[in-house]
This record gives C-alpha cells, sequence and structure tokens, in this order.
C-alpha cells in the first residue's frame, strides 16, 4: 500500500464515485418504498426513529477522530462524535420509549378497532 | 508528518477490508429493514431495536477498522472512547424522562447534532486535505470537495434550523411567525451567497473562505425557520431531519463509507416523504408550510365575513357542563394542540374514566395532526394509559358525530372548524376535519378567543349549540371532573 502515491489513490477512489453514485440513487428508491404507506399513527416514531438511523453518523466521527492530527482536528473530531453520540444514543431510546407505550396497550396489535361493532366497546367497562 | 499524510491519503481513497466492509452492508440492510418495520404498528417496537443493534455492531468494528488508525493513534482513540461515554451519558438520561409533550423539541435537538457532526466531519477533512496539500500531496478530486462542501453546508442549515425549531418548541422564542419585509428575497441572496462561497472555496482550497460558507450556511438555517409558525415546526422538523440524512449520505461519499450513504440517503429520501405526508395531512402543500408564513398572513387578511371579536359567544360554567355530560348518552372527546400544552392527558383521562362509569359511551376522535405532530397525540394519550380502542381516526369517528350528544373539544381549534368544508376562500379550506359541527352540543375548553394557528376564526365558536369554557384544559378539565362527580 505504501507503493501508492497520493495520485494514484485518488484515482482510485475517482473509479469508486459511480458506484457510490449509483448505491445513492438506488437507496433514494428504497428509503421512498419502505415508507409509502405508514398510517398517521406511526408519523412521530417513524420521524424519531430515522432520526436516530443518521446517528450512524457516529461511524464517520471516529474515522475522523481517529485521523485527526493537531489542535485543531482533534478538538472538532472530539466534538463531532460527541454530536453523534447524543445523535443516535437518545434518537434510538427516545424513539423506543414512545414505541414501549403503543405495545403496552394490548389491543394494539394489527386488528384496528375498523372490524370491530363500534357499540362493544364505549359502554362496557 | 509524510506518514501521517500518505495514511490519510489511503484513508480517503481505500475502503476497509471486505469483512468490515460486509459488517457495515449487513448493518445498513438491517436499518431498511427496521424502517420497513417502524412503517407498521405490529414490527415498530422491533424494527427500532433491530436498527439499534445494527448501530451498535458498526460502531464496535468501527474500533477495528484499520481507516480509524485507532490502533496507532491511541491518544484519539482514547478521546473518542471518552466522547462517546460523554455522550452517553447526557443522551440516555434526557431521552429517559423527558416529558412526552416535550418530544419533538427532544427530536429537533437530536437531529440537529446529527447535522452538527456531519459538518464537522467535512470541516475537518477539508482541514486535513488543505494541511496535506500544503504539504505537496496532491489537491483532491473537484467532486471530493464538493461532497464535503455539500456535507458542511446542509449539516449546518439542519444544525442551527433544529436549535430554532427547538427555541420555538420549548417557548424560549415566540411560536408566531417571524417576518420582515423582503424575507424571501433576502433568504434567497443569502442562499445565492453560499453558493458563492461554496464555489470560491472549490477553487481557492482556502481555510478561510469554508469558514465562511459555514457560518452564512449557518444564518440560513436560522433565517429559513423564523418565518415557519409553532403549527407548522413538526413539518419542518420532519423537512430538517431528512436534511442531516443527506448530509450524512454526503460525509460517506467524503469518507467513502457505503452504511453511511445508505443510512443517510435512506433517511433523507424518506424524511421528503414523509414531510409531504404530514404536510397532506394539514391539507396543505410542503412549499405552503415552508413559505407562507401563514399564521400572521392569514390573521391580517382573514375573517372574510367579518372580525369574529365583537360578536357574541356563549360561556358556561364548569357545572352546567358537568351536568350536560354526566347526563349524555354519547361523548366524543376531541383532543389538541391545547391538552398537549397543558399536559392534561391524564386529567382528560379521569374525566373520560368517570363518565364511562356512569355509563356514558366515550371515545377520542384523533385528527391526523392533532398535538405537536402527527401521531403525537396518540402518543400522549397511550401514555396516560388510555386503552388503544378508545381511540378512533379521524375517518373512523366522522360517522359517528351526528349520533353523540357531546362534542368535548379540548384545545382544538382548526381541525374542528367547519371553513374547511364550507368556506372555499378560507386558508384551510380542504384539509379533512373532524365533524364536532355534527353532535347535538359542542363544548370548546379554550385559553382564550384567540384563534387557532392557522389564525382563521371558527363559525363553530359561535353556533347557538356550542358552549365555551374559558381557561387552562388541565384546570378546566379538573373541574369538570368535580362537576361530574357531584351530578
Amino acid at each position: 500500500m505504501t507503493g501508492f502515491l497520493p495520485g494514484d489513490i485518488v484515482l482510485i477512489s475517482g473509479t469508486g464515485i459511480l458506484e457510490f453514485l449509483t448505491i445513492f440513487i438506488l437507496a433514494i428508491f428504497v428509503g421512498n418504498e419502505v415508507v409509502s404507506r405508514v398510517p398517521s399513527i406511526l408519523h412521530t416514531p417513524l420521524m424519531s426513529g430515522s432520526n436516530a438511523i443518521h446517528g450512524i453518523v457516529l461511524v464517520g466521527a471516529m474515522i475522523i477522530m481517529g485521523n485527526a492530527t493537531g489542535a485543531a482536528q482533534i478538538v472538532l473530531g472530539f466534538l463531532a462524535v460527541l454530536l453523534a453520540t447524543l445523535n443516535i444514543v437518545g434518537g434510538f431510546t427516545v424513539t423506543d420509549r414512545m414505541l414501549e407505550m403503543f405495545k403496552a396497550k394490548p389491543a394494539d396489535n394489527a386488528s384496528r378497532s375498523k372490524s370491530k361493532d363500534s357499540d362493544a366497546e364505549g359502554g362496557a367497562k | 508528518m509524510s506518514h501521517a499524510s500518505a495514511t490519510l491519503v489511503l484513508t480517503r481513497g481505500t475502503s476497509a477490508p471486505v469483512w468490515i466492509d460486509l459488517v457495515y452492508l449487513a448493518a445498513a440492510v438491517a436499518f431498511i429493514v427496521a424502517l420497513k418495520g417502524l412503517s407498521s404498528p405490529k414490527q415498530a417496537r422491533n424494527g427500532n431495536l433491530l436498527a439499534a443493534a445494527a448501530a451498535v455492531v458498526a460502531v464496535a468494528v468501527t474500533f477495528v477498522n484499520p481507516a480509524a488508525h485507532f490502533s496507532s493513534h491511541t491518544t484519539n482513540l482514547v478521546l473518542a472512547i471518552v466522547a462517546m461515554v460523554l455522550g452517553a451519558v447526557i443522551a440516555v438520561p434526557v431521552a429517559r424522562t423527558v416529558k412526552m409533550t416535550a418530544m419533538p423539541q427532544l427530536v429537533a435537538i437530536f437531529n440537529g447534532v446529527g447535522g452538527g457532526a456531519a459538518a464537522l466531519i467535512s470541516i475537518v477533512v477539508f482541514l486535513s486535505d488543505a494541511h496535506l496539500h500544503s504539504l505537496g500531496a496532491a489537491k483532491p478530486a473537484v467532486y471530493a470537495i464538493s461532497e464535503g462542501l455539500l456535507g458542511l453546508l446542509i449539516g449546518c442549515v439542519s444544525f442551527s434550523g433544529s436549535a430554532i425549531a427547538f427555541a420555538k418548541l420549548q417557548e424560549l422564542m415566540t411560536g408566531r411567525p417571524i417576518t420582515y419585509p423582503g424575507q424571501q428575497v433576502i433568504n434567497a441572496l443569502v442562499g445565492v451567497a453560499i453558493v458563492a462561497l461554496a464555489v470560491a472555496t472549490l477553487l481557492t482550497d482556502s481555510v478561510p473562505l469554508m469558514i465562511a460558507t459555514a457560518v452564512l450556511s449557518l444564518v440560513l438555517g436560522i433565517i429559513f425557520v423564523l418565518p415557519i409558525g409553532g403549527a407548522d415546526v413538526p413539518v419542518l422538523i420532519s423537512l430538517l431531519n431528512s436534511f442531516t440524512g443527506l448530509a450524512v449520505a454526503a460525509s460517506g461519499f467524503t469518507l467513502n463509507n457505503n452504511l453511511l450513504i445508505i443510512a443517510g440517503t435512506l433517511v433523507g429520501a424518506s424524511g421528503i416523504l414523509l414531510t409531504r405526508m404530514m404536510s397532506k395531512a394539514m391539507g396543505r402543500s410542503l412549499a405552503n408550510v415552508l413559505f407562507s408564513a401563514f399564521g400572521s398572513v392569514v390573521t391580517a387578511g382573514g375573517g372574510a365575513d367579518g372580525t369574529g371579536e365583537t360578536r357574541q359567544v356563549k360561556t358556561g360554567t364548569p357545572e352546567d357542563i358537568g351536568v350536560l355530560l354526566a347526563y349524555a348518552r354519547k361523548v366524543v372527546i376531541i383532543p389538541g394542540y391545547g391538552l398537549a400544552v397543558a399536559q392534561a392527558q391524564h386529567t382528560a383521562r379521569e374525566l373520560a374514566d368517570l363518565l364511562m362509569e356512569r355509563g356514558v359511551e366515550v371515545f377520542y376522535a384523533i385528527h391526523p395532526v392533532a398535538g405537536r405532530m402527527p401521531g403525537h397525540m396518540n402518543v400522549l394519550l397511550a401514555e396516560a394509559n388510555v386503552p388503544y380502542d378508545e381511540l378512533k381516526e379521524m375517518d373512523e369517528a366522522n360517522p359517528e358525530m351526528s349520533t353523540a350528544d357531546v362534542a368535548l373539544v379540548v384545545g382544538a381549534n382548526d381541525t374542528v372548524n367547519p371553513a374547511a368544508k364550507n368556506t372555499p376562500g378560507s386558508p384551510i379550506y380542504g384539509m379533512p376535519i373532524i365533524n364536532a359541527d355534527e353532535a347535538a352540543n359542542v363544548i370548546f375548553l379554550k385559553r382564550s378567543m384567540r384563534p387557532g394557528f392557522a389564525g382563521i376564526d371558527n363559525e363553530l365558536l359561535f353556533d347557538e349549540k356550542t358552549t365555551l369554557l374559558f381557561g387552562d384544559a388541565k384546570d378546566t378539565l379538573a373541574k369538570l371532573v368535580t362537576a361530574v362527580g357531584e351530578a
């Protein structure tokens, strides 16, 4: 590896850009597809959950931190790791708390009360 | 230093060992499955747990990823661990204890810091590239610098925009739209200036210019959010969430990391779709939400059929209303933003339980955008242990409204405004509403006569079958509990 000149390496990543663009474009379609039919009651948990998923920027922050040299880069890298950790840890925790409350209800499962007779619900406790 | 330069260039040009890339790929697949799971009520919690597990694994292998060079940079390793522990120690208790009503602002913060992290990654990469370039290394390709600048720009907008959204929801600043003359023009000029600065940065590799781009992007985030009213902020947070996803994807391009590209793009794409679904649930287009400064403009031009302030409304005492409720056969509770602000969900449940004990049929009619975020009201009522089958979504509730004796509207306004059905010129015309006007009696628990966030008068308030009870939703509900108990 050390035999490569910096210029050569950049060339390698130059061939990679198309691959990354391909992945990027396919991911757009996947992202659209997976949330195409979400009931409105799940909009909030979904927003919160996807918020947690982009916390994976932590992986990038760690790589940056590992390579940081000099005070400025180290301080900024440290901050990046800290902020990304807040995003990923906080995001997953708060989403789980939200969903836990939905789960706790026995009637929560798929049979939305649509199929039920509405008279049966209210009066009898 | 020449050694460092070689390793860093290698980092950005080469990928990690195959097995590490495979782990990242598996994590990316898990994120896709998780997102799919989060879209269905049955699988949602498992989906979230799956994503969390995948994230833990991906972070763990990054410690041994040669691209991070932790084995040779032990100081950096220690600092990274310190930052992560610190982050977790702060985030977990906050996320565990925050009140469910304050959750939207918490999501805003977690989103903002993610955008900030992506922006910082771009800055550090830029600094290190500039440093290496000054040592004689080749300048990175134009697209590589562009990716970094894109991540910087979007990340900064998301960071400062989320901060303002937080301040609005936390009521650190007014939730009303903040407008000034020429606002759109100024915003557009700032946008143009950012593009110009970014291009100049690209051409010159200048660190000061890069910093200026970052600062101006932060400014753009702020001025972009200022004119958006409190009721629309949730839609905005969803949009900023999508922005952060795109910023993370840009970081993925910069670092040649598939996981970041896939995860970031997933969130970016699904976030924009989700944002549009949210706007649609409010009967408006996304452009309308973002650029119309709804509240202020409409208040000025609203009141198509006369001003509301001079007209008479009927107010009642808690005792009168308590009797009405206690002897009703069917009561529909329509909760809104006011209930959320007053943290009145527990008291509402108390009242509902009391009525049900008396044999009154009670259910909650939930408008899709009730509360501070779509679906937020369901979360709040679930927190107050309201059984799921007492909650009816709008489409389910509306056919039953005409047989209800009382529609009890708690802190809602626009979501029951008949103008959405009857007044073609109204800004909310076409928005689906809960048909409270079809019930035999309508009770409004309101803080004041102030119009809802849409800033439009509600004809239903002046209807002769309507009775108003002013006050904080929690207080008035508590009074009703007492009154029903004595009835």
